[in-house]
């Protein structure tokens, strides 16, 4: 019994060596992140789907934080380089020069076509493909940020980008474009 | 002194690690794309091996061994290893921005290079002594960083070079791994 006791006792007591060694040393060699880069890394979408260059949105933020284009978030779209823009008071880019104007576009399953494999499914970042085994899948509009990742994984090419139309429901109103401040009478 | 030297050159190419002893075949293959991750991952490794069979040779000396618990080495043997890369990484990440973007991606891979554990649970099957261990850890690390810099150095070549279309991507890297591993075997017999 001993015999048992004594190997629990040095194991446990190995981890705890250990566990209080890295405890000290994360408090110790605590390295301080880029503030900036974490404000940044709070604008961007999370989506995590890479289409920036980056291998996802933390690396991103930070390549930002160093000088790089704010304009390459694609599920982000206008907003976030606005929010990134103001965040960073640098003017907004204008890509009204350039023939590539961002349209919206949101993914579109062609359902006769669809075998029902989820490969779009798992290829998703935000879960906007709705669908189980060999039953047909369909996208949530409101949900789907248009960043394409679900058009490569699908085995019978029946995802087909649609370019939104601009509708009074999703016309950025700006209805907070004058700020205002209630004065105290 | 000599005999530091012969198991210095014993390890690194009679007994390669990877070649002869295929230990640490995963990023043998997986990191040798490119010759700039291959150094990165070469000098990560070397590091933490040294430490770890160190490491681990105190921890079955004079933990383990007294109370006669050596068949806990390899549990206690991977809480080392995993406990000496995370401080190292930790220490790296402040002490040195340069050099953590050079390795700090490999580090974590490192804790599953079964290379490492190899080390230091081949320092105990055979008998090696406190300076033995940490020669022996530097040589497999040594040996295992001369074969991943050749290797991926060829694999940059064969990438430009016209392979048959059969042959291309991984299976031309396993052929040349494989007639590596033959050339090495060329060494049998250098050291006793």
């Amino acid at each position: 019994m001993s015999f048992l006791l004594i190997a629990v006792i040095i194991l446990t007591g190995l981890g705890l060596v250990f566990g209080l060694l890295l405890g000290y040393a994360s408090i110790k060699f605590k390295v301080k992140e880029d503030p900036v880069a974490e404000k940044i890394d709070l604008l961007l979408p999370q989506t995590q789907c890479g289409q920036c260059g980056y291998p996802g949105c933390r690396p991103y933020a930070e390549a930002v934080a160093n000088g790089d284009d704010i304009t390459k978030c694609a599920p982000g779209g206008k907003a976030t380089i606005e929010q990134i823009a103001d965040l960073l008071s640098v003017p907004i880019p204008d890509n009204s020069n350039n023939d590539d104007i961002v349209i919206k576009k949101v993914a579109f399953i062609i359902e006769d076509d669809c075998i029902g494999c989820t490969k779009c499914i798992q290829a998703c970042p935000v879960d906007a493909i709705l669908g189980t085994t060999k039953q047909m899948h369909t996208v949530i509009i409101d949900e789907c940020t248009g960043c394409d990742l679900c058009v490569e994984p699908c085995p019978v090419d029946c995802i087909e980008m649609i370019p939104v139309a601009q509708t009074t429901k999703n016309w950025n109103w700006q209805l907070n474009a004058i700020p205002f401040k209630q004065l105290e009478s | 002194m000599v005999e530091y030297v012969l198991l210095l050159i014993g390890t690194v190419l009679v007994n390669n690690f990877v070649l002869v002893k295929f230990l640490g075949l995963c990023p043998f293959m997986g990191v040798s794309n490119k010759l700039e991750s291959a150094i990165g991952m070469s000098m990560a490794t070397t590091f933490v091996m040294t430490v770890a069979s160190l490491c681990s040779y105190l921890v079955n000396q004079y933990l383990l061994a007294p109370v006669g618990l050596e068949y806990l080495r390899t549990l206690s043997f991977i809480l080392v290893i995993a406990v000496v890369v995370q401080f190292t990484e930790m220490v790296v990440r402040k002490t040195s921005p340069t050099l953590y973007r050079m390795l700090g991606i490999f580090l974590p891979l490192i804790t599953t290079n079964c290379a490492v554990l190899g080390v230091a649970l081949l320092n105990v099957n055979e008998h090696h002594n406190f300076i033995d261990s940490i020669v022996y850890g530097f040589g497999a690390a040594l040996g295992f960083s001369l074969v991943l810099i050749m290797f991926s150095a060829m694999r940059e070549r064969i990438a430009a070079a016209d392979v048959p279309a059969p042959f291309k991507g991984a299976s031309i890297a396993m052929i040349t791994a494989g007639l590596m591993s033959l050339a090495f075997m060329g060494f049998t017999g250098l050291v006793k």
